[in-house]
């Protein structure tokens, strides 16, 4: 006898997440921040059929005619792996590999600690996937820990220590009237939170700011996380964007090391390598022994495995085989440099462009601020202009993605940002 | 103030203890940090200046972290890497082995990935959701293209990184939004199952499936703990099975082998869309590890048959919402070989005729084992198992001690369970294994 089901499933109570209706393939949703009135936004923005209209939401790299990149090392590491037949059992070689190239990056490639094997490193699904796997280190190791998080950070870190259920302080690090550091109140955080707390640090390159602390306010940060044994995670999302130089951008994590501090660190190819969609990242943590590091792996893949269980192959192929070759390695050394040239100079041509129209504001963030992001310090009624008068589109808290400007739109966006600004 | 002791069961050496025992430190002046009451440290910043610092790091905070236990699977194919013997034989890990016993990358992956390259796509992120044509080619290819539930867009379909990926993703929603529901899952069952359930906090209990004594399904033990189970529990499935329709229970299939079994893609769906087409509201995970030997790119997807397309939508975003501080969005490459070979017709036919090749050394393989040990075995004892059971696999019925035994005499590598994985045994070698 034939059975129809009605729905046992109280699907119906399941409500619809605002941010989430849109399929904004080409945008890369997942790297919008403002969730209440975005989705609204960026559907108009994507309605618009303005030839001039400018998206500088999304942190991904662009070159000068607002394109997305495949770089020149990337392509070569293709045509060198196409039609070779990689299958799981030469995996495992290749995630070595990988990860002793990756943790090269963060440690100096002289480094004792990789000679003496003393971090647990294991590839992540970039850099979401490897803060993923430390949070839920963090909760199943240190279940009465918390995670202490810039203000303000990027949004998703909330998510990732959130679905782990690991709960979340910020502490201060933003100053909205300097738009710098706060640095003197950031110190107190430090100094006040309880010893032995979790904090997660961006290295370089902020992601909402572009705000960096100097390499002595590094240093004195540094002293004072081993004075109250905290431990630093550090989300490194940009190498190579913030000076343009990788080794530099690193320089606050070995500070750190060099101090004596236990660390852990998450990288990103994404963006240095425009790996975007390949989701390929690291995520290691400073042991004290080899044997201890591989205990540490061992619980980092066992929570790996329940998640997904092994991360996909292409792009680990691509950096390892790039990060491995000298010549490809020296290539992409250069081509990191290009990119953030080219976003350097487009931060002074946007400065400048805004003193010679006389705002009356000022705009030195521009270009102290470093990295994809200027924190731009407009407010939510002027970014709300900016969409519908110029069809120029930023997140509401102000943050533009200078990889989205060109020399050809640097102009008419100077433009767009005095009109909404000029009465202060 | 937290105590780094008190953080895990497992003992940790105390921040006054580290500092005490373990820190060299370069200058005297430092020395008064450390001879403070419990609370904060006095920081003589300016009167010190900037200490340097030659320290050994302290003990670390990581003291009380064992080695996680190996994985019953993996964990072994270093041991069968690492056996000199050449008459070993891996029938553990379920991948796909040709005659030779030598991986198998399929001939229309190698087209694709090479259309995909001529092409120069870019690298861009997928959105949350993952590429759009791949998430509609599997739909397609797990309820056909003309089944109701596609045409009126009731199915959120979000690609996640193969079958694991896919589990853990239901696996939230379920916890997320029915909490406290059960899984049950069949026993025995793959055994990353428990694992993906455990670490997404949602209950599971295990039916009965597998009967040792007759080496087939215990019709009777499944249907009663199925009974039994809490009211809209769960129940997962794998391919072919029984109806769990009783108490409002939800269907769960775990789809990893859909061409595996028959040879057929088609058939291989029956029962998903046997249940589908009859207006129930069921999840189906997906993995193309298998069938396209795509094992390493992670590719599968989670579908939600819902009794609304507004459900769908609302579903489908859930699932993203779960996804991005997962891993943001999953990968593309895996992908857009899948959208590229069930998207092109013909490609899709010769993927087709692969599959039957596939399945069809296997089924080869099945009989050759039961006609050897048939012959072999002159304790009467029905083999016939091995050509009743389907699929990559088989359970022989030997218990943990015949299996290691099998191990550590013979060289042939399977899991404790009795579990062997009949793709990686070649017609030539069931002589050895019998």
């Amino acid at each position: 006898m034939e059975e129809i089901y009605d729905s046992p499933l109280k699907l119906h109570s399941i409500s619809m997440h605002d941010e989430y209706k849109d399929s904004t393939h080409f945008l890369g949703l997942a790297e919008i921040e403002d969730y209440s009135s975005c989705g609204m936004s960026l559907r108009l923005f994507l309605l618009t059929l303005v030839p001039t209209k400018i998206n500088l939401g999304v942190g991904a790299y662009r070159d000068d005619e607002g394109k997305p990149v495949v770089l020149q090392c990337v392509k070569e590491a293709e045509a060198k792996i196409a039609g070779c037949d990689f299958l799981e059992s030469v995996s495992s070689a290749v995630s070595s590999k990988l990860v002793e190239e990756s943790v090269k990056l963060v440690y100096g490639k002289n480094s004792d600690i990789i000679k003496e094997g003393r971090f647990a490193g294991v590839q992540a699904l970039s850099g979401t996937g490897a803060c993923r796997l430390f949070a839920e280190f963090q909760r199943r190791f240190y279940p009465e820990s918390q995670i202490y998080m810039t203000d303000p950070t990027w949004s998703n870190h909330h998510n990732i220590w959130r679905d782990a259920l690991v709960p979340e302080r910020t502490f201060h690090y933003y100053h909205p009237d300097s738009k710098g550091l706060d640095f003197s109140a950031l110190l107190d955080d430090v100094k006040n939170a309880p010893d032995g707390s979790f904090f997660l640090l961006h290295p370089c390159a902020h992601n909402p700011t572009g705000v960096d602390p100097t390499e002595e306010q590094w240093r004195e940060i540094s002293y004072l996380f081993k004075v109250k044994n905290h431990f630093p995670f550090f989300d490194m999302a940009y190498q190579g964007f913030a000076s343009g130089d990788l080794d530099r951008d690193a320089r606050s994590i070995q500070i750190f090391v060099e101090d004596g501090n236990v660390i852990g660190c998450a990288q990103s190819f994404a963006k240095n390598m425009g790996l975007y969609g390949h989701r390929v990242g690291c995520l290691n943590v400073l042991c004290n022994d080899a044997k201890q590091a591989v205990a540490i792996k061992s619980q980092l893949q066992q929570i790996a495995r329940a998640m997904y269980s092994s991360p996909p192959i292409h792009g680990i192929l691509l950096v390892s085989g790039i990060l491995s070759d000298p010549n490809m390695k020296a290539l992409w050394v250069k081509e990191v440099k290009a990119m953030a040239n080219r976003i350097q100079s487009l931060r002074t041509t946007l400065r400048k462009s805004l003193e010679q129209l006389s705002s009356p504001l000022n705009w030195e963030h521009i270009t102290n601020q470093v990295g994809m992001f200027c924190f731009s310090g407009l407010t939510p009624e002027q970014v709300d202009r900016l969409l519908r008068e110029f069809h120029i589109y930023m997140t509401l808290d102000g943050r533009m993605s200078m990889a989205g400007v060109t020399t050809g739109n640097v102009s008419y966006l100077a433009n767009a940002i005095h009109e909404v600004t000029k009465f202060g | 103030m937290i105590s780094l002791a008190s953080a895990t069961p497992s003992a940790l050496l105390s921040v006054q203890e580290t500092l005490k025992g373990k820190t060299r430190l370069g200058s005297g002046c430092v020395s008064t940090l450390f001879n403070k009451e419990k609370g904060k440290p006095s920081i003589k910043k300016k009167s010190c200046g900037r200490i340097s610092m030659t320290v050994a790091v302290n003990v670390s905070r990581f003291e009380g972290i064992v080695m996680a236990p190996p994985d019953p699977i993996h964990g072994f194919s270093e041991a069968f890497r690492a056996d000199v013997d050449v008459k070993k034989l891996s029938l553990g890990v379920g991948a796909y082995r040709t005659e030779e016993l030598q991986p198998y990358v399929l001939d229309v992956v190698k087209k694709a990935e090479n259309l995909m390259l001529e092409r120069g796509e870019n690298k861009e992120y997928l959105s949350m959701e993952g590429l759009a044509a791949f998430n509609k080619v599997t739909a397609e290819l797990l309820f056909g293209a003309d089944n109701p539930v596609i045409e009126q867009q009731r199915v959120a379909t979000v690609q996640g990184l193969s079958g694991t990926g896919s589990l853990r993703l239901a696996a939230a929603l379920i916890e997320r939004y029915f909490p406290g529901a059960k899984v049950l899952i069949s026993s025995p069952t793959w055994g990353n199952h428990m694992n993906i359930f455990n670490d997404a906090r949602v209950p599971w209990s295990e039916y009965r499936y597998y009967d040792p004594k007759t080496v087939g399904l215990d019709f009777e033990g499944m249907i009663s703990d199925i009974k039994a189970a809490p009211e809209g529990s769960f129940v997962l499935l794998h391919g072919c099975a029984h109806n769990p329709t009783e108490k409002n229970h939800i269907p769960f299939f775990d789809v990893a082998y859909q061409g595996f079994a028959s040879g057929s893609l088609d058939a291989d769906a029956s029962s998903v869309r046997l249940f589908a087409e009859r207006g129930m509201e069921l999840l189906v995970a997906q993995s193309y590890s298998k069938n396209l030997g795509l094992y390493a790119e992670r590719i599968g997807a989670i579908n939600v048959v819902c009794s609304s397309t507004d459900a769908a939508a609302r579903v489908k975003s859930q699932l993203k919402r779960i996804a991005r501080p997962m891993y943001s969005s999953p990968p593309v490459h895996g992908a857009r070989i899948v959208a590229n070979v069930v998207g092109d017709p013909a490609l899709f036919n010769e993927w087709k005729v692969e599959m039957e090749m596939m399945a069809g050394r296997i089924k080869n393989v099945r009989q050759k084992l039961f006609d050897c040990l048939s012959a072999k075995d002159k304790s009467g004892k029905d083999w016939s198992f091995i050509l009743k059971q389907i699929g990559m696999f088989s359970f022989t019925g030997l218990n943990k001690t015949q299996s290691d035994n099998m191990t550590n005499k013979w060289h042939v590598y399977m899991t404790k369970d009795g579990r062997i994985s009949l793709a990686g045994l070649s017609l030539a070698k069931c002589e050895y294994l019998c």
